[in-house]
């Protein structure tokens, strides 16, 4: 991952054309290279700056002057609360959502279940931002537009950033439940005399919800990576913009350093993700 | 009646799906017949007008003019060629070489897996944007490139399920039959175990088809596919949300046909599926 990143951000363009002034003289050139380590071999650098990730050094930005690691965790919290945010809102309408539709396929609930589902894959999120802005912050004037004070501006984006996920969860879950309201099991319930209440709280839901927990993990990982427009369209001090700004200015060992962070997040998640899944399902210990 | 055909009829999802997705691809071969003005014509004094049914809207311009006075219907359609080209051929080169991948990797196992399938896990545990944005200024912004950045980018996710699906079939009778007759490596991957596959790997392509549509978009919308001169709807987004206070007309309409395209193609990506699969045959 690291060998990855450091080469396509290599294969970018010339730092020192972008940095330098235009009328700089060849020498000043020269000097900024060797400020900032560029005149070293390839291989070079690449082994001092695998080293220095390695220690958590995530070197510095070309254009603010300050550590990068510390430019991230500036601008984290924003980013995890936005992204929080969005997976709560995903998680508290598609569970019930997703569960009754499986339950009453052919339902009200389960027509607007199944629009749900379909929006997640057919609305792009930054123009579900952009008309959530014209309609709420601009017609209705019911939110703020941009920005981050209070807990106002958080729910347009959250909204907006939560839509994909939302809709991949109601269909899983959907089709999780038709599933398993076919096993031969919840026929024994019902043969026994157990009411569909029950039998939809005590044994389909749980079991349904076993794949949801992998569907989290890396839903969560996307959102980093829609916070990029969405932080962008809002204005939402987070890591997405930041992203957005070093790319704008060529500051590509800013670029280096939050990908990596990002990719880190989500292979550790991903990870975690396994864990909680061996936890939760006896079944998947076994093989 | 073939059963394809069949399902189709009786489905009205995807016969909304078909109608859809036929109307997209008439709209990018004859753009050029369909639309009234030509993607980059306009004139200064019809700039910023709304839609014709609009206060200020002119007749000509049903939905209305950018800040250059470029009709947007007419954008709109011109722009569906950029994304239905990249989303055709950058599916088709990601399924091409993640069926290259998946295949050795699958059949011939051991040190080939071992390196298709952690390459495969590294690029898969990117956010998929993030590996795109991180990507494509190596590549530049024609749009071959763009199909490049899709195509590779997205190959893993066709070599992970090649890989296992080779790996369900590889211990069959039959494939142990052609080995045994002596029938080489390459024989065996392209005609017993390809045919196999077609079924998994078509309605896997339609879906690629309406995510790529989407990170086209995306990507434009970043500054980072096709340049802001060729027409896209990422790119009319992009400068739309530059105007979204005061000409909103400008971001409503390419969105609207990004969804448009995505949902048909969806909603074909199900019916496929359903055709493909013989065990969702009785499930409804």
């Amino acid at each position: 991952m690291l060998v990855l990143v450091f080469f396509t951000v290599r294969l970018t363009g010339d730092p020192v054309g972008l940095m330098v002034a235009r009328n700089a003289t060849p020498e000043q050139r020269e000097a900024f290279r060797v400020a900032h380590g560029f005149d070293r071999p390839l291989a070079e650098q690449f082994v001092g700056y695998l080293g220095d990730a390695l220690r958590g050094d995530l070197g510095r930005s070309l254009r603010l002057h300050l550590p990068n690691m510390e430019l991230i965790m500036q601008r984290l919290p924003a980013t995890m609360e936005l992204a929080l945010a969005a997976l709560l809102l995903s998680l508290a309408i598609a569970v019930p959502l997703g569960i009754i539709s499986g339950v009453f396929p052919g339902s009200p609930l389960d027509l607007l279940a199944r629009l749900i589902g379909l929006a997640g894959q057919t609305i792009p999120s930054f123009w579900l931002a952009m008309i959530l802005i014209l309609v709420f912050a601009v017609n209705l004037r019911l939110f703020p537009t941009f920005g981050r004070d209070s807990l106002q501006h958080l729910v347009l984006p959250a909204v907006a950033l939560s839509v994909a996920s939302m809709g991949q969860m109601v269909r899983l879950l959907r089709s999780a439940v038709l599933e398993i309201t076919r096993e031969d099991y919840i026929r024994t319930a019902r043969a026994k005399g157990v009411s569909e209440i029950v039998i939809t709280l005590r044994h389909v839901t749980p079991n349904a919800l076993i794949p949801l927990v992998s569907v989290v993990g890396v839903n969560f990982t996307y959102m980093l990576g829609g916070s990029v427009y969405i932080e962008t369209i809002f204005a939402w001090p987070g890591l997405g913009t930041l992203l957005n700004d070093a790319f704008n200015d060529s500051d590509f060992p800013l670029v280096q350093a939050i990908t990596i962070f990002i990719a880190a997040f989500a292979i550790s998640l991903n990870l975690l993700t396994d864990i909680a899944y061996d936890l939760i399902d006896p079944r998947a210990r076994q093989r | 009646m073939p059963y394809g055909l069949h399902r189709l009829l009786h489905d009205p999802g995807a016969i909304l799906g078909l109608i859809l997705v036929t109307l997209v691809v008439l709209t990018a071969l004859f753009a050029d017949q369909l639309a009234p003005f030509g993607p980059t014509e306009g004139s200064l004094t019809n700039a910023k007008r709304p839609e014709t049914w609009q206060e200020r809207g002119l007749p000509g311009h049903l939905l209305g003019t950018d800040q250059l006075g470029q009709d947007i219907l007419s954008r709109v359609i011109y722009c569906a060629r950029v994304s239905l080209t990249v989303a055709f051929f950058g599916v088709l080169l990601a399924s091409a070489i993640g069926v290259t991948l998946g295949l050795s990797a699958g059949y011939l196992g051991g040190r080939v897996d071992a390196l298709v399938s952690g390459a495969v896990n590294l690029l898969l545990s990117f956010p998929y944007l993030v590996l795109v944005i991180i990507v494509a200024p190596v590549f530049g912004r024609l749009l071959l490139t763009v199909i490049l950045i899709f195509g590779i980018t997205d190959a893993p996710v066709f070599a992970r399920l090649v890989r296992g699906e080779v790996l369900r079939l590889r211990g069959q009778d039959y494939v142990t039959a052609v080995r045994g007759l002596g029938a080489p490596a390459w024989r065996i991957m392209l005609l017993h175990l390809l045919p196999n596959l077609v079924g998994p790997l078509v309605t896997l392509m339609t879906f690629e088809m309406s995510a790529m549509i989407f990170y086209e978009a995306g990507l434009s919308f970043l500054g980072l596919s096709v340049p802001p001169e060729v027409p896209s709807w990422g790119n009319m987004l992009a400068l739309g949300r530059s105007f979204l206070y005061i000409y909103p007309w400008m971001s409503i309409y390419p969105g609207l046909a990004i969804s448009l395209t995505a949902f048909g193609v969806n909603l074909l990506g199900d019916w496929v599926r359903d055709v493909m699969d013989p065990r969702l045959r009785h499930a409804d």
